[in-house]
């Protein structure tokens, strides 16, 4: 069987490794897919729905970032129908929790809020939620605040396959669901946190944020976890 | 040319949409003489007219005025832009919406205070349950996202408006 398969991308044609997902091939040659609960070097799990796109023949939407190249395949990265998906998701994220980016940590320097701003969002067109959420100060580093995740689940999975300390995990349902320490302690009671802050850097948003920042003051470097994860499978 | 009515209003938020639109400096030499501001924080009027061309909503609709003010907007407004993150998400005055107003005010009022343990209801509008951005409760026709919006971006939709264009700032503007 041959390792390399033909696909074509938006009508290009492109040379992408089997095993490669659509995502990853798409990026290799540049093209930029949106997607939020994707960061290189971590199992991908397409929590965000963004990175939705068309593959010919198939009638429903797929992640790219959990479908594997298969040769001969053709995909859509932009249409239409797209935009209008990736523009109401970002909306339902913003109403689903508390953003006021004003005063968050991370304003300009956030994920959700760039992404926003690529796919031409302007205003939420759903009601917003305005839930509850708490905020975990415990720790003596960091800082959890529910209000900004997007339960992307990167903090989830950096800590569990790169750190290997599983701290993290998603409780609860539905809207409901909350990002919880451990067995669902404070974060300073937590047995396994290693203080290393590699959920900090890895989590899109300002949930997950260094203490002693003032509002835009957080500056996350996501990709040093990606360069961690390629020099660790270099080394084995 | 007559010139375009133009109203401003200020509803929750913290002045700081109108003080970026006094940041256009020397363009508002070049945009006054094609304007004439009816109503607002920066003039005289008490009752917001009718016909106005474009209205500037600055501020999250938090009160029973608020709301009132809204809806007279609309039905006195050809164009209504809602101006800042306030009118556009909620916003700083959102932050308040998971407390209900009572337990809210009497927190301040009652337990913050060491003298006058009372809430204030002379001549202050009652809150409504929730601070929410101006498109829940009237219709808007351009949202100018940013905390406050720059200058440059105001200058943009007034210049665009008054050229008879609806300005497009989709991927223009920062979100939230």
């Amino acid at each position: 069987m041959p390792d390399r398969v033909s696909i074509r991308i938006d009508g290009e044609l492109i040379h992408a490794k089997l095993g490669q997902t659509i995502l990853e091939a798409a990026s290799a040659t540049g093209k930029f897919i949106p997607s939020l609960c994707h960061l290189k070097g971590l199992k991908p799990v397409g929590a965000c729905r963004l990175c939705l796109v068309e593959v010919a023949g198939v009638g429903r939407l797929l992640p790219s970032c959990t479908t594997p190249v298969q040769d001969g395949m053709a995909v859509t990265t932009r249409s239409e129908r797209l935009d209008h998906y990736r523009r109401m998701i970002l909306e339902l994220i913003f109403a689903e929790r508390n953003h006021i980016c004003a005063v968050c940590v991370s304003n300009n320097h956030c994920e959700l809020q760039a992404l926003a701003k690529r796919l031409g969002v302007t205003h939420v067109r759903f009601p917003y939620s305005y839930p509850k959420a708490p905020v975990d100060a415990t720790h003596r580093q960091f800082v959890l605040d529910q209000n900004r995740c997007i339960l992307c689940t990167r903090c989830v999975r950096v800590c569990a396959e790169v750190e290997g300390a599983h701290v993290w995990d998603v409780g609860g349902r539905g809207v409901g669901s909350r990002l919880v320490c451990e067995l669902n302690r404070n974060w300073a009671e937590s047995r396994s946190c290693t203080s290393c802050g590699k959920c900090v850097q890895s989590c899109p948003t300002g949930a997950l944020a260094a203490k002693g920042y003032a509002a835009e003051e957080m500056v996350k470097r996501a990709e040093t976890i990606s360069r961690l994860v390629e020099a660790k499978g270099a080394r084995a | 040319m007559s010139k375009a009515r133009v109203a401003t209003v200020w509803l929750d938020g913290c002045s700081g949409c109108h003080m970026s639109l006094l940041d256009l400096d020397e363009a508002l030499i070049d945009l006054a003489p094609k304007i004439e501001l009816v109503f607002g924080p920066l003039v005289d009027a008490q009752e917001f007219p009718e016909g106005v061309d474009v209205t500037l909503v600055e501020g999250a609709v938090s009160s029973h005025d608020d709301l009132h003010l809204a809806q007279k907007v609309r039905a006195r407004s050809k164009f209504v832009v809602a101006l800042g993150d306030c009118a556009v998400t909620g916003n700083v005055p959102s932050m308040r919406n998971q407390i209900p107003p009572k337990q809210l005010l009497e927190r301040i009022y009652v337990d913050g205070v060491n003298v006058n343990h009372r809430v204030p209801s002379d001549g202050v509008p009652p809150l409504l349950k929730q601070a929410v951005p101006l498109h829940e409760v009237i219709r808007v026709d351009l949202h100018v996202p940013g905390c406050p919006p720059p200058a440059a971006a105001i200058g943009f939709v007034l210049t665009e408006l008054l050229a008879g264009r609806k300005p497009e700032l989709a991927g223009k503007v920062k979100f939230g």
